[in-house]
């Protein structure tokens, strides 16, 4: 009964405080609006990287590739067509002539990111450890290469803008709610129950019968479907976007909030992103001057250097993160 | 006329991605020795030549003697204290974390980089050329920047100094021993807290020796200095193969004699889409020889399912 009780709890708590946050948005003023969906959008994020890299204990530091593809594909095609000609002259025909709607971008999106991701993931998906964290680190490179020089699918190296900024406090958070779902879905599914038992001894897991490899692909391309949808997200958010947003830094900072909040549990995904997203919010509005009972008014930059201190403080002294790497567990009398 | 031209261009192609390379074979040989005996790939190695790099800047008026010191002694103290921060607590953390935790570090440098750079109000400081090095010389017909003469020089010394220390010196024999089978090793009396600090201290050397010679060559120095040259050596040693230092050495010098001379040779047009192949090129080292373009054999330390 409490096995069942916490399982519901474990999907319950983190989607109300999804909710919550949303609603919070809705409330917030039109300058703070954009720190709560920014939370929103990175928790969906974050629980994305969860789906592979939580489950499977392997290193990625390619996941944000399937943000940009998602994001660039969603944001390209739904600038309005009657504009692209003249603000994307060098596009493909088919993408220059086609507009599509917000809701089929977003699928279009997490289609491009999981397709994306299987085909990398087909040879990739053999690699663990450090080589898997160097030849993913590769993919981001190469997506970031592809996106800022070919002209033909893009923008390339200069700012796409004019794409309808529909991410408001209703679309981010239903957004993340089906991210949510998906992610937990999956988490107690079979497939995902196979893939943490290879995490936790891989030998044993072969063993027991199960294909290493295609635990871990299914888990990465439902990871890059999942990326692929956050971007929709975030470019319908950010109105305009450029390559260098979904590059180094946002592997960075993605990274740090799962690391935070603990790789292993989709709690900890939920609970770094809101963390470190919050704390970064407060930094940045600091770095103008801020009044908490005095005024707070630190360096431009100091963002980065508190993210990034947290980030190595945690993974030095405790590697599991703040929510330890478990699941929520409801509070229980204790049985003898 | 215009065949002599074709010719010296390409001697100074080729003299200058020499150079290149040699600059990224001292990086290689960094980051080699400290995964050598580690298991540790140091992403935040780059970050290290920043500091060294700014410490240059800064250092612009004081006399040559002086600001080479001072720059070795922030590059080292720096480096071992992320040795002893980092690098200790981690040891028996698994590869993947170690490298999780490196690439936050590199990243915490640059954003506290940029608080100090920014405190004047604009991005990036000017470091003075040191002794003249910038100017160019001519050698049999060839111009060449004294500094890439000295890029070159200075790394073959550094090699050989390196090679006849690991070679003969009981200090490099515990060195090898450690990098080949650590918990042997030290079972068999090798200290390891002094051998990876010795490891360490080396790759600092280097780091300070390639913070030099890089501000010469590019005298503008921001938070991401030696970022891009990082990440192409990281590159260069998994394709030539991170486990033995002499195979992740001539990765790291292919890599960096390829890009001169692809880049020497090729409009810039031409080359936009370089990092996808190269990139490229690693996935597929890593897949099917993951211990490297030049070790030999089949022997690897990626595991693969």
């Amino acid at each position: 009964m409490t096995e069942r009780l916490d399982s519901l709890a474990q999907l319950l708590v983190p989607a109300l405080l999804v909710v919550a946050v949303g609603v919070a948005a809705s409330m917030a003023s039109r300058s703070n609006e954009i720190h709560f969906l920014n939370a929103l959008v990175a928790v969906a994020m974050v629980v994305a990287i969860y789906v592979f890299v939580g489950n499977s204990g392997v290193l990625s530091f390619g996941q944000i590739s399937f943000v940009a593809v998602g994001a660039f594909a969603a944001g390209v095609l739904t600038v309005p067509s009657a504009l692209k000609g003249s603000v994307l002259p060098g596009l493909f025909p088919v993408l220059r002539d086609h507009t599509i709607g917000n809701v089929t971008s977003l699928l279009l999106a997490a289609a491009v990111g999981g397709i994306f991701a299987l085909l990398i993931g087909m040879p990739l998906m053999r690699l663990s450890g450090l080589a898997a964290g160097i030849a993913t680190f590769a993919v981001l490179e190469i997506t970031h290469n592809l996106l800022r020089e070919w002209t033909k699918i893009g923008p390339g190296a200069t700012t796409l803008s004019l794409v309808p900024e529909t991410t408001g406090p209703l679309q981010a958070t239903v957004g993340v709610l089906v991210v949510l779902l998906v992610a937990f879905a999956y988490g107690r599914s079979r497939l995902g129950r196979m893939l943490r038992a290879t995490r936790e001894d891989p030998a044993a897991a072969q063993a027991a019968g199960i294909d290493v490899h295609r635990q871990r692909l299914w888990a990465f391309t439902l990871s890059g479907a999942l990326a692929g949808f956050a971007g929709g997200l975030l470019v319908h958010m950010l109105g305009s976007i450029t390559t260098e947003q979904v590059y180094l830094e946002l592997t960075f900072v993605t990274l740090a909030m799962l690391v935070v909040g603990g790789l292993t549990s989709l709690w900890g995904a939920v609970v770094g992103a809101l963390a470190v997203s919050g704390l970064d919010s407060f930094l940045g509005k600091a770095e103008q001057g801020v009044n908490v009972g005095f005024t707070l008014d630190v360096p431009t930059g100091t963002r980065l250097v508190v993210v990034g201190a947290l980030m190595a403080l945690v993974l030095i002294l405790r590697p599991s993160g703040i929510t330890g790497g478990r699941e929520l567990r409801l509070p229980r009398r204790r049985t003898a | 006329m215009s065949a002599g031209l074709v010719a010296a261009v390409d001697a100074q192609t080729l003299v200058d991605a020499v150079g290149l390379g040699a600059v990224f074979a001292l990086m290689a040989v960094g980051i080699g020795l400290v995964f050598g005996v580690l298991r540790l790939v140091n992403f935040a190695y780059g970050q290290l030549v920043m500091a060294g790099a700014y410490t240059l800047a800064f250092t612009s008026g004081w006399p040559v003697g002086a600001r080479l010191l001072t720059c070795l002694g922030v590059v080292l103290v720096l480096t071992m204290a992320l040795e002893r921060a980092v690098f200790r607590p981690l040891r028996s953390a698994s590869p993947a974390v170690m490298l999780v935790t490196t690439f936050a570090i590199a990243f915490l440098l640059q954003a506290i980089a940029r608080i100090v750079d920014l405190r004047d109000g604009t991005i990036g400081e000017a470091a003075a050329s040191v002794g003249g090095l910038r100017q160019a010389v001519t050698v049999a017909g060839v111009d060449v920047r004294k500094v890439t003469l000295v890029a070159i020089a200075v790394a073959a010394v550094s090699l050989g100094l390196l090679a006849l220390m690991l070679a003969r010196t009981t200090l490099g024999l515990h060195m090898r021993a450690a990098a080949a089978d650590f918990q042997t090793a030290r079972l068999l009396g090798v200290r390891a807290n002094v051998v990876i600090a010795f490891a360490v201290f080396l790759s600092g050397v280097l780091a300070a020796i390639v913070a030099v010679i890089l501000t010469i060559q590019a005298p503008l120095v921001t938070p991401g200095f030696a970022l891009k040259e990082t990440i192409v050596v990281l590159v260069g040693v998994v394709v030539g193969g991170i486990d033995r230092l002499w195979t992740a050495t001539l990765g790291g010098f292919a890599i960096g004699f390829a890009t001169g001379v692809i880049n020497g040779a090729l409009p810039t047009e031409h080359t936009v889409f370089l990092p996808s192949a190269v990139f490229a090129l690693v996935v597929l080292v890593l897949i099917f020889r993951p211990g490297g373009l030049f070790a030999p054999g089949r022997t690897a330390v990626v595991e693969r399912v």
